[in-house]
């Protein structure tokens, strides 16, 4: 898979076109927002029964990066579940399926605000991760520098000459990531958004996901 | 057997109107379990229908509903309450009438579902949510008739098999109910006779007079017409001229671009300083309001409008009627020319104007089809799942319900008389469950049986929701566009929420028929102010794009097998007889492919006569037959006629090409992951009650929550690709925006007769789709490339042309 590097306080981070990052000096494999279980949690909270095949496909992608970079470490970087009801409603195909895919590595669930407890899974339930340079945690923290989060599930979109074109994509600067989030079943919040332009410094750039991931300037937002 | 009574019969000759005979008829067959009257424009329909309703209220007091009147516009509600309240007042008649469409206050719908009125005037939908709630029982008890308005217009979309699986349920609250449809003329009223009445129920059709043939003709114009495009603007001075000449003229324009285009540069012709307005369904309703208000005032000269004027309201004094570009299909046509002059039995007048030099032919072959009243239609299919599915989530709503009696309802409705038992099953199971073939989380059932047998929904809150989600009409996302003002300024109307991505700040485009810029998106809205600079962008309106339809196609080519053309102009003459000379013209049961080099490219041009959505799906699986067999093929356009493909190599055999075993296999291929695919899936799984409709007002820029339904129809495409909605979706798509039927039908038209010509130089026919617009470029990779283009451009816009010191840019490949 093709993949495109950059630096954040001095560590050299690979992302994948899959939205995945990658240390590799640290052979860590960080993917954010999974929000593995979500048709469960739609349909019984009284929303319609979207295709139960989510978690499924969302494993499997991960299971694919785990191929390619054979990580030592993985850090889920919060709402890896889309709330904590879901771990009960998993069937066991997917339970075990999870199982297999921690043996023999490190692996930690940050805490999101969809999954906010400890999980009934192996594996350590962090609020964040310092790992130095940098720290992990779901959402962003104004001020701090070297942070890897998650959370808002950013997009950018590309005019280009025939159309615009809208992909998850990785944002940072100087200070910061902010990932894209890597489950199926995942909407995104445009990269002009206030919140993500407050948090970003002017000359913030992003990483489009997809076959060829590609490094742009981050898009201004439109005003008026 | 009932004739007028004298009341009635003093009515009409104090008004110095003649009963006409299809009204009498009307009302002597008023137990006709169903009825359909054909009748032109101004032949009385409407009181044809609602005759024998004042007859028996006038006789015989009625307590509650008497009479649904179903129309598919809101106005034409609204218009019927006020025309039938003259006869009511002016008999004395002690009748309440009331409508009840979208902009009826909850309120008042509260009240009516309480109290209803002897005659309720309502829409498809309003009618359909009606029936959805607990209390329909005793909202319809009594009703008697039901009068479906227009249901030719019905007939043809998803809404009139929605109303009708509504009118079966109300068939079996009010076993007595009577059905009337109303319709203008069309080909197949058998087709509309069998929709309209409980299957097997047989259903008479009364003819009315047709009237006299209209005054039709092509409008004669200085120069001749381009030789491609749609815009039709040299015929702008002719056009005002004509309008000079007339009272009120209506200009149809097939889409909504065009009219916006063709009004501004009406506009800058019109020295004289005629009022002219614009009508089309993306402006604002206001805006609409206000155009229909003056047309109705007679203060307006001409208005240039779409199909939101097809249909019903009873418009002033027009008197001339122009269709701007080939017409497409001739029932369509012989509805709009109707449009002018209401009055019965005098000749409408209508003026056709080609847009470029191969309308000139369709125009000429629309016309003699207008001549002898031979209209073209297709055979309405079978009715579509993803409404049954919708259905079934209704009558859930309004209560438990057994699903042998379900069935047997929804069999009574003559567009589902086939569904199998299996078929119902399965919408059932997909309505209860997903229908997936992994059972997952079936705790949560939407659907439920109870241990009688009876089917409910799980959690009694989702009646409102459902209810939410009532409907057929897709809307593509559309955005409004306001002026920009501190808090909001005046609406003017809606474009395409793509076309709103693509503005940059400063952009100009036309709308309501000024010229805008964008300033920017605020909330879902686009905010613009005013702009008087002379080039704006075309803006893209929702709105269909018709094929030309079958039969106008195949009098077209035989058209062109004339020895000569006295009744066409000069110039398409002459472009026509080169056309024989050099190369030949297309013929009813052959296939034409010219091949020749241009512009260091081989090119291959297709005429199939397939129409513009088949023509298109033509070109991309032929293409890609190019592409397995190594001929390099760089790009193609299509028009409803042709469709030419270019490349680096020239095709010298055409039969491998046009195999039908390999296009279809070609297709399944390629429809699976086709941006057709995912847009016709986003409409049944809406539909179907899948994907929650958005609610205006309620969407926000970029909520993280929703995704996108091409997220859905991928996962199934991958885990389940056998699914109900992924077989909904084949079929409609193929049918629809795909249309591989016509494709069949070309391949079964011309068999084995093929024939390749290889010249050595553009041909006159082939010349004009060189000029095309919407020329498609194909590779998979047509995404990546795009992506790969911008991002040099992107950087060096933001001054970055340099990477940063400490990033390195370089796509690697990693272990």
């Amino acid at each position: 898979m093709k993949s495109v590097e950059f630096t954040l306080a001095g560590a050299q981070l690979t992302a994948l076109g899959s939205g995945a990052l990658w240390w590799r000096a640290q052979d860590l494999l960080c993917v954010s927002d999974l929000h593995l279980g979500k048709s469960e949690r739609i349909l019984r909270r009284g929303g319609t029964a979207l295709p139960p095949y989510d978690t499924r496909d969302t494993l499997i992608r991960l299971e694919q990066d785990l191929r390619l970079t054979n990580a030592k470490t993985v850090v889920c970087l919060g709402d890896s579940f889309d709330d904590l009801a879901v771990l009960d409603a998993l069937p066991d195909s997917e339970s075990d399926w999870i199982n297999r895919l921690q043996a023999g590595r490190r692996w930690v669930w940050i805490e999101g605000n969809h999954d906010p407890g400890p999980v009934d899974l192996p594996g350590s339930h962090l609020a964040e991760l310092p790992l130095p340079p940098l720290t992990f945690r779901h959402i962003a923290e104004p001020g701090q520098s070297g942070e890897i989060s998650g959370h808002y599930h950013p997009k950018v979109l590309l005019q280009t000459r025939l159309r615009g074109i809208s992909r998850p994509a990785f944002l940072f600067d100087s200070d910061r990531v902010i990932m894209p989030a890597y489950g199926t079943y995942t909407g995104g919040l445009r990269s002009s958004d206030e919140v993500l332009q407050s948090l970003l410094r002017p000359e913030a750039r992003a990483i489009v996901t997809g076959q060829t991931p590609r490094m742009v300037a981050l898009p201004r937002p439109k005003r008026g | 057997m009932r004739s007028l009574p004298d009341a009635f019969e003093n009515w009409f000759r104090q008004k110095g109107w003649q009963v006409h005979d299809h009204q009498l008829q009307m009302l002597k067959r008023s137990q006709d379990s169903a009825l359909l009257l054909i009748a032109p424009t101004g032949g009385g329909k409407t009181l044809a229908g609602f005759l024998p309703t004042l007859v028996d209220l006038a006789e015989n007091p009625h307590d509650g509903l008497h009479t649904l009147y179903v129309s598919p516009l809101k106005a034409l509600a609204a218009d019927i309450k006020r025309n039938l309240r003259t006869p009511v007042d002016e008999l004395g008649l002690d009748i309440r009438i009331e409508d009840r469409t979208g902009d009826t206050s909850n309120f008042r719908k509260k009240r009516q579902r309480a109290d209803p009125p002897h005659i309720l005037l309502t829409t498809p939908e309003s009618l359909v949510l009606m029936t959805s709630y607990e209390d329909a029982a005793r909202t319809f008890r009594g009703l008697k008739r039901v009068v479906v308005d227009e249901i030719h217009a019905l007939a043809e979309s998803k809404r009139g098999d929605q109303l009708m699986l509504a009118l079966a349920r109300l068939q079996s609250l009010c076993p007595d109910l009577k059905r009337v449809g109303l319709s203008a003329t069309v080909d197949r009223p058998e087709d509309i006779a069998a929709l309209l009445a409980r299957h097997p129920d047989p259903c008479d059709i009364l003819q009315a007079d047709p009237g006299p043939a209209p005054d039709i003709a092509m409008l004669e114009t200085e120069e001749a017409p381009p030789w491609s495009g749609g815009g039709a603007a040299y015929a702008i001075p002719a056009v005002l001229e004509t309008i000079n000449q007339h009272r009120t003229t209506l200009i149809f324009h097939n889409t909504r671009a065009q009219a916006e285009i063709f009004f501004h540069k009406l506009w800058l012709a019109n020295d004289e300083g005629l009022p002219i307005g614009i009508h089309h369904g993306s402006l604002d309703r206001e805006q609409r309001q206000k155009v229909e208000a003056a047309m109705v005032r007679g203060d307006l000269r001409a208005i240039v409008c779409t199909g939101s004027l097809d249909l019903g309201i009873d418009w002033g004094d027009v008197d001339l009627v122009v269709q701007i570009g080939a017409p497409k299909n001739v029932k369509r046509l012989v509805q709009r020319i109707g449009r002018a002059n209401h009055r019965y039995n005098a000749p409408s007048k209508a003026l056709l104007v080609p847009a470029n030099r191969f309308e000139v032919i369709e125009c000429q072959a629309a016309l003699d089809a207008v001549l002898e009243r031979d209209l073209d239609g297709d055979p309405c299919g079978e009715g579509p799942l993803d409404v049954l599915c919708q259905h079934i989530l209704l009558r859930a709503a309004s209560g438990p319900f057994l699903a042998d009696e379900l069935y047997a309802e929804m069999s009574s409705v003559g567009a589902f008389a086939d569904l199998t038992r299996a078929t119902f099953e399965a919408c059932l199971d997909f309505c209860a469950t997903g229908g997936y073939a992994l059972r997952a989380y079936d705790q949560w059932q939407r659907l439920q049986q109870r241990p009688d047998g009876a089917w409910q929904l799980r959690d009694p809150r989702t009646a409102a929701k459902i209810r939410m989600n009532a409907g057929t009409i897709q809307d593509a996302d559309l955005l409004k566009v306001r002026m920009k003002r501190s808090r909001g300024g005046k609406p003017l109307g809606e474009v395409e929420e793509a076309f709103a991505a693509s503005l940059l700040p400063g952009d100009t485009f036309l709308i309501g028929g000024q010229i805008v810029k964008y300033e920017g998106l605020r909330e879902m809205t686009v905010e613009v102010s005013k702009d008087s600079r002379k080039k704006p962008r075309v803006a893209v309106f929702g709105g269909t794009k018709f094929s030309t339809s079958t039969q106008l196609s195949h009098r077209i080519l035989r058209l062109l097998q004339q020895p000569e053309w006295p009744d066409l102009p000069q110039h398409t003459v002459d472009w026509l007889t080169l056309q024989r000379q050099v190369s030949r013209l297309p013929e009813p049961g052959r296939l034409l492919i010219e091949t020749f080099p241009h512009d260091g490219r081989q090119h291959l041009c297709v005429y199939g006569f397939a129409g513009r959505n088949a023509q298109q799906t033509l070109g991309l699986l032929l293409t890609k037959r190019m592409e397995d067999l190594g001929l390099a093929p760089l790009g193609f356009v299509s028009t409803d006629y042709a469709t030419l493909i270019w490349g680096l190599d020239p095709v010298t055999d055409a039969a491998p090409l046009l195999d039908r075993n390999a296009l279809r296999s070609g297709l399944d291929g390629w429809l699976a992951g086709n941006a057709l695919m995912k847009r016709t899936f986003r409409g049944v799984a809406t539909i179907a009650g899948l994907i929650e409709r958005n609610i205006k007002g309620q969407r926000k820029s970029g909520r993280q929550a929703t995704f996108s339904s091409d997220i859905l129809y991928d996962t199934l495409l991958k885990y389940d690709p056998d699914h109900l909605l992924m077989k909904i979706t084949r079929t409609q798509a193929m049918r629809g925006l795909v249309d591989f039927e016509r494709i069949d039908e070309m391949l079964d038209r011309v068999g084995p007769r093929i024939d390749l010509l290889a010249l050595d130089r553009v041909t006159p026919f082939a010349a004009p789709l060189l000029l095309e617009v919407g020329k498609v470029y194909v590779g998979g990779s047509a995404e990546e490339r795009l992506l790969a283009e911008e991002e040099a451009a992107l950087m060096a816009a933001a001054g970055l042309t340099d990477p940063l010191p400490q990033t390195t840019n370089k796509a690697t490949k990693s272990a």
